[in-house]
């Protein structure tokens, strides 16, 4: 009996914890991250998630081993010209308050890759956080590569 | 019975205003484009860029068909993957009639979009898509053309290219006809298309 709950506690564990569990020790929680593919030759590509922090703190950075350069970026419309650019200073985020990084707003850039980001690969990706205090923390995640082809999705918050 | 004829008086009726009102229609038509209409495009009169086969394209061998040109790169995210899988959907919302839909994307990136890797990118799309791929000078040409606005922006290590969004939308005559712009939904689009398909219907017997 205990055994078996034990166990079921771990699947779930396991189960929930399959994105967050290294969040668990930090303070920002990062939920559905997705890296667009890419074809072999196009040397950048983007990832997308949802954070939520649990105290004021700021998206600084990252690290993958699928691209040396990892940018903080936002995209922004000015009329029907679109303009792209790296957030100074990071991405702020409140505590509580899930951000989402997704086409037409934020992404972390992936700049420089070597070879063509394929779907089928889970992509490691390592978040740098900032807290208030100017202190750095880590958060580890494995983002599923999409096709590039996006599907019929709601295109919600994109600017209708 | 009576009412009927009731009815048939009414309508006689008002036949002339119908007619009034027809009239006026025509000097101003009621906005039935969900993307801004164009009626005497001062721009984009010409298009002539080589392809990514290293063929040289004008607008003249998509006659026929409704083409939608639109600038963009490769390294770009965001922007020009939601375009590009909207043009996809409108396509598919098209049906039958997709068949004379065609996208055609002009890189502002020749730098680094090479004729091969362009291809690979459109083909991740539809493999009916036309990439035409030019010098820097003749891209800047084209641009200007369409009055489209592009600019390298340095990134950190690297650059990014700001750039219109808009999808310049061609009936099957060759006349430029629609400005679509980025946040135009695929539905509203497909819609527009479907308009300019039968404004340039092809003479069928029974029609
Ligand atoms: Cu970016």
């Amino acid at each position: 009996m205990l055994t078996i709950q034990t166990r079921r506690c771990l699947g779930l564990a396991l189960m929930f914890g399959a994105f967050t569990l290294p969040a668990w020790a930090q303070t920002v929680k990062v939920d559905g991250p997705w890296v667009q593919a890419t074809v072999a030759g196009q040397k950048a590509t983007a990832a997308f998630m949802k954070l939520t922090a649990d105290a004021p703190v700021r998206l600084t950075g990252g690290k993958t081993p699928v691209a040396p350069v990892v940018e903080i970026h936002e995209m922004v419309m000015d009329g029907d010209v679109m303009k792209m650019r790296a957030i100074e200073g990071g991405l702020p985020l409140e505590a509580g308050k899930t951000v989402e990084l997704k086409p037409g707003g934020y992404h972390v850039m992936l700049i420089d890759l070597p070879k063509a980001v394929e779907v089928g690969q889970n992509v490691p990706l390592t978040l740098t956080f900032t807290d208030a205090q100017g202190k750095t923390f880590e958060v580890a995640v494995e983002a599923p590569v999409r096709p590039l082809k996006r599907g019929h999705e709601k295109k919600s918050g994109h600017g209708m | 019975m009576t009412k009927y004829y009731l009815h048939r008086r009414f309508a006689l009726a008002l036949l002339p205003l119908a007619l009034l009102l027809s009239a006026c229609e025509k000097v101003s038509p009621p906005a039935a484009f969900h993307a801004t209409e164009i009626r005497e495009a001062s721009f984009g009169r010409e298009l002539r860029l080589p392809d990514t086969e290293g063929r040289v394209r004008t607008l003249a061998d998509f006659r026929g068909e409704v083409v939608g040109v639109y600038f963009g790169f490769l390294q770009c995210p965001d922007v020009c993957p939601t375009a590009l899988s909207r043009a996809v959907e409108v396509k598919q919302l098209l049906g039958e009639e997709g068949k004379r839909f065609r996208i055609i994307f002009v890189t502002v990136d020749p730098e680094r979009d090479t004729p091969e890797v362009v291809r690979a990118y459109l083909d991740a799309f539809d493999p009916s898509f036309v990439g035409l791929v030019g010098t820097p000078e003749e891209v800047a040409r084209t641009a200007e053309e369409f009055r489209v606005y592009y600019r390298k922006v340095p990134t950190g290590s690297s650059y990014t290219m700001d750039h219109t969004a808009t999808t310049f939308v061609y009936n099957a005559n060759g006349k430029l006809r629609l400005a679509v712009p980025h946040a135009l939904s695929a539905e509203a689009f497909a819609a527009d298309v479907r308009r300019l398909l039968a404004e340039t219907a092809p003479a069928e017997p029974g029609r």
